[in-house]
């Protein structure tokens, strides 16, 4: 119970430092671990279904094809400085 | 200007050679207009305080937003009740009669791709649809690429080649098969343990990703061409097609399906789950490779 | 608002999705705006299944030689439309970032004001 609850919370303060983090790098990065706690939270939900999707998708291909879409538009620092 | 007598202003007008000449007073009203707009527009209404007004309103309406909508979660009834109206009938019949209707153990494989396959049918439409898309936004040809861009392709490749990170590379080899096999095991046990079409699918497809972006994307080229990733895909499609058109079309006109059902548990059980289940994780892994390669290097 | 207390998951989905509207308005750049989108998905995901909870019950899979009855499990309806709305919200992402990716490389940036202003220039 206590537990469910800090992992609520922790999702709270993870959506609102998205909105407030100023590099998208680290929106990302925070993006990714939102998304590993949401996985966390549908085994206590006991969806162990969705556990194994939100995984894979939420945390892996999506927080990839941000990664990817940052490096396109020149937002990650050290690959091609203009 | 001036010699003209009034007569003779009133024929030019008629004749349209001559303008109204009260410019003065139009142009006084225009100025006077035009200078309070300037005035409003640079103290009380200027760029910034028009950003935070939006700011303002922005927090406005979604403070309302969310204290109206905690107001109905407070109404709601309360979690985790088992009479809860959302558990009716159709959860009774599913749950009850579930292993038996298809063969499956796992209620939600035999759910989604049983009893609701043709909304399973659509999302795998959806996902072929966003990957067509992405084809057509994304893929390179000679007409919508400039220098720069190739210029930028080729400093990639080189530091591609360049990188010789060995424990990297070695991990990751070692890895690709562990991920693909764990990926096979979910998706063939999608009928009797958690798991399915969609998330082995999206762990075969991690996989491709973590291969294709150690090893390059030409080592993958060899294997998985563009020809391939569209036969895959269609091909998986229609499979599913055909084979719950045939499910539907017996069952609706009460006609002997003839695919065994099998027992429940066993690997070849749940009749028509395992290949669907098959096809849905072929288009994911597909379709997901196809997001990667295509954002990298807008080819497959 | 003492309900809020035992719906507590109810009440963090709709402060998430309120969240993420408001990151969806206020955040100008257009990635931040779809990590927004991104995070009202999963607000409205973690909903569905918490209203598909039962306290006490199991998954639904129906472990061998026993028969299945309502009391045994959660659920299951929920979780299959979560499922299926999972993959829907990556293939969107993936084509709303396609776009993103299109609009940088006309308009040179990802300001969404700067990228309206330079296409009134252009007359679109």
């Amino acid at each position: 119970m206590l537990i469910e609850n800090l992992l609520l919370l922790f999702l709270i303060v993870c959506a609102v430092l998205v909105s407030v983090t100023k590099r998208l790098l680290r929106a990302v990065i925070i993006f990714m671990a939102y998304s590993i706690v949401m996985s966390v939270i549908w085994i206590f939900l006991e969806s162990p279904d969705l556990a194994i999707t939100e995984a894979a998708v939420g945390t892996g291909i999506t927080s990839i094809l941000f990664f990817l879409t940052l490096k396109k538009v020149h937002q990650i620092k050290g690959t091609h400085d203009e | 200007m001036n010699k003209k007598s009034k007569w003779r202003h009133f024929v030019d007008w008629v004749n349209g050679e001559e303008a109204i000449e009260t410019p003065k007073k139009v142009t006084l009203k225009k100025i006077d207009f035009e200078k309070w707009k300037t005035i409003f527009q640079k103290y009380l209404w200027n760029d910034r305080k028009k950003a935070i007004f939006y700011l303002i309103m922005c927090v406005f309406v979604s403070v309302v937003f969310i204290s109206i909508l905690l107001q109905t979660v407070n109404t709601l009834p309360y979690f985790g009740g088992s009479n809860n109206p959302a558990s009716n009938e159709v959860v009774q019949r599913y749950i009850e009669s579930g292993v038996e209707e298809t063969g499956a153990t796992n209620i939600m494989a035999g759910m989604i791709l049983d009893y609701r396959a043709f909304d399973t049918f659509g999302e795998s439409n959806v996902l072929f649809l966003a990957v067509i898309c992405v084809v057509m936004l994304l893929k390179k040809d000679k007409y919508n690429t400039t220098e720069a861009e190739e210029r930028e392709q080729k400093e990639d490749d080189m530091f591609e080649k360049e990188d010789t990170n060995i424990i990297l590379k070695r991990i990751a080899n070692l890895l690709t098969p562990l991920i693909f096999l764990f990926g096979i095991y979910v998706v063939l046990n999608g009928h009797i343990s958690p798991g399915g079409g969609f998330s082995g699918g999206a762990i075969i497809g991690a996989g491709l990703v973590l291969y294709a972006s150690v090893n390059g994307q030409q080592k993958m080229q060899k294997f998985f061409t563009y020809k391939i990733f569209v036969r895959i895909n269609v091909g998986c499609l229609l499979t599913y097609c055909i084979l719950k058109g045939y499910s539907f079309f017996t069952g609706a006109n009460h006609l002997p399906n003839i695919i065994p059902k099998g027992i429940p548990g066993a690997l070849l059980s749940g009749g028509l789950i395992l290949p669907l289940n098959i096809c849905v994780g072929m288009i994911v892994a597909c379709t997901i490779y196809g997001f990667y390669a295509l954002f990298t290097k807008g080819e497959i | 608002m003492t309900n809020l207390m035992t719906n507590h998951y109810e009440a963090a989905a709709v402060i998430l999705f309120g969240i993420g509207f408001m990151n969806l308005l206020l955040s100008r750049n257009l990635i931040k705006k779809f990590i927004g989108l991104n995070i009202m998905d999963t607000a409205v995901y973690l909903f569905l299944a918490a209203k598909g909870f039962i306290a006490g019950r199991a998954a639904p899979i129906v472990t061998e030689g026993t028969t299945a009855t309502v009391e045994q499990f959660i659920n299951p309806v929920p979780s299959g439309l979560v499922l299926t709305g999972i993959v829907v919200s990556v293939s969107i992402t993936a084509f709303s970032l396609a776009l993103v990716q299109r609009l940088y490389k006309h308009y040179g940036s990802l300001d969404l004001d700067e990228i309206m202003q330079k296409a009134k220039k252009e007359g679109h």
